[in-house]
Formats: C-alpha cells, structure tokens, sequence
C-alpha cells in the first residue's frame, strides 16, 4: 500500500515539474514549487515506513520548514521586483 | 481490532494518493493561474491529512506518530500560508482572474 501511494505521488510530482517547466508566469512556476515541496514532504514520510526507517521523518520536518521559507522569500524577491518595476515606470512615463 | 485498523489506515492512504493524484492532474490541465492555485492547495490540504493520518494509524503510539504529528501541524500551517501568500503576490502584479487566453497573450 505503501508503494501504491508513493508511486502516486512521485507520479504528481512529475506533473508539478512539467507544470514549472510550461509555466506561462512565474506564479505558475512557484506553484508548482510548492506543490513540489508539499509532496516532497509527503514522500519522505511514507518512504520512511516503506523501508521502516522511522528516521526519515526528521528529514521530512526539516524539509517542510524549509519549503516554506524559501517560498515565501523567493516570493517575496519577485513581489518587490515587480513593484520596483512598476514605480520605474511611472517615473519614467 | 488490529486489522480493522489496517484496514481504515489503508482506506486513508489510497484516498489520499487519490487526492494527490487529482490536484497534480489540476495544476497541470487546469486553464488559470487561479484555478491551478485552486487544485493545488486544497488537494495539498486534504491530501497531507489523510496520508498522514494513514500512517500514523500504522505507527501506533510511538515517537514516529508524534513526528508525524508535528510535520501535519507543520504542514497545515505553512500550506495554507504559502498559497495565500502566492494568491496575494500574483493579484497585486496584476495576473487577471478568468479570460485564460488573454493572460497567455500577455505574458
């Protein structure tokens, strides 16, 4: 059983990846991030008792904090880059 | 009493590979930004909780259940926070909700 649902999300896990490789914006591509690291997460966790080594669950938790960190920085360097950009504009127009 | 938890924790897991499966499938053939957003994050929710409540079914009550319990916390937590955050980011640089084909044209 396992198996089955760690195949599943390695299964999603690729879709995620060609999502970010289409795109068409950069949101897209964080979504699918995201949705990557989620799953990630989650793979680590049912592998962990596929093989029954309990200690990759402290690999998971640490991943899930680092997940969201870089999300939530590397949205943050895109949000304030567009409203530079849009404050450029308007001094220059 | 032993199996009938395999059973419900096995009932868990499959539901939970399911909605899984079906969010990758809406982040990928969904038409919007904010559609695909909606795939992903509710399924990424429900998802976590029932893969993980599956396991912690098969682990008992053990230090992997309370790690387990600590990622679900986690994850609950920062799922949700980062898809709001993602929404928000995309709504204030002006990706439009609806009309797909438009937003393709523009960016």
């Amino acid at each position: 059983m396992y198996l089955v649902v760690s195949i599943a999300i390695l299964i999603t896990m690729a879709l995620a990846l060609v999502r970010a490789l289409l795109g068409p914006s950069v949101y897209d591509r964080m979504l699918a991030v995201n949705m990557f690291g989620t799953k990630t997460v989650l793979l680590l966790s049912v592998i962990a008792f596929l093989y029954g080594r309990p200690d990759f669950l402290d690999l998971a938790l640490a991943y899930a904090l680092i997940n969201f960190v870089g999300v939530l920085a590397v949205l943050e360097f895109f949000q304030s880059r567009s409203i530079r950009r849009a404050a450029d504009r308007v001094d220059g127009g | 009493m032993q199996s009938a938890v395999d059973v419900l924790s096995w009932i868990l897991l499959a539901a939970g590979g399911a909605f899984v499966f079906v969010g990758g499938l809406g982040a990928l053939r969904l038409p919007d930004f904010y559609t695909r957003m909606h795939a992903a994050s509710l399924t990424d929710g429900m998802g976590t909780i029932l893969i993980l409540v599956g396991i912690m079914l098969q682990a008992g009550w053990s230090l992997a259940a309370i790690k387990l319990i600590a990622i679900l916390v986690c994850l609950l937590l920062t799922s949700p926070t980062a898809s709001y955050a993602l929404a928000n980011a995309a709504l204030l640089s002006g990706v439009e909700p609806g009309n797909s084909r438009a937003g393709k044209a523009e960016n």
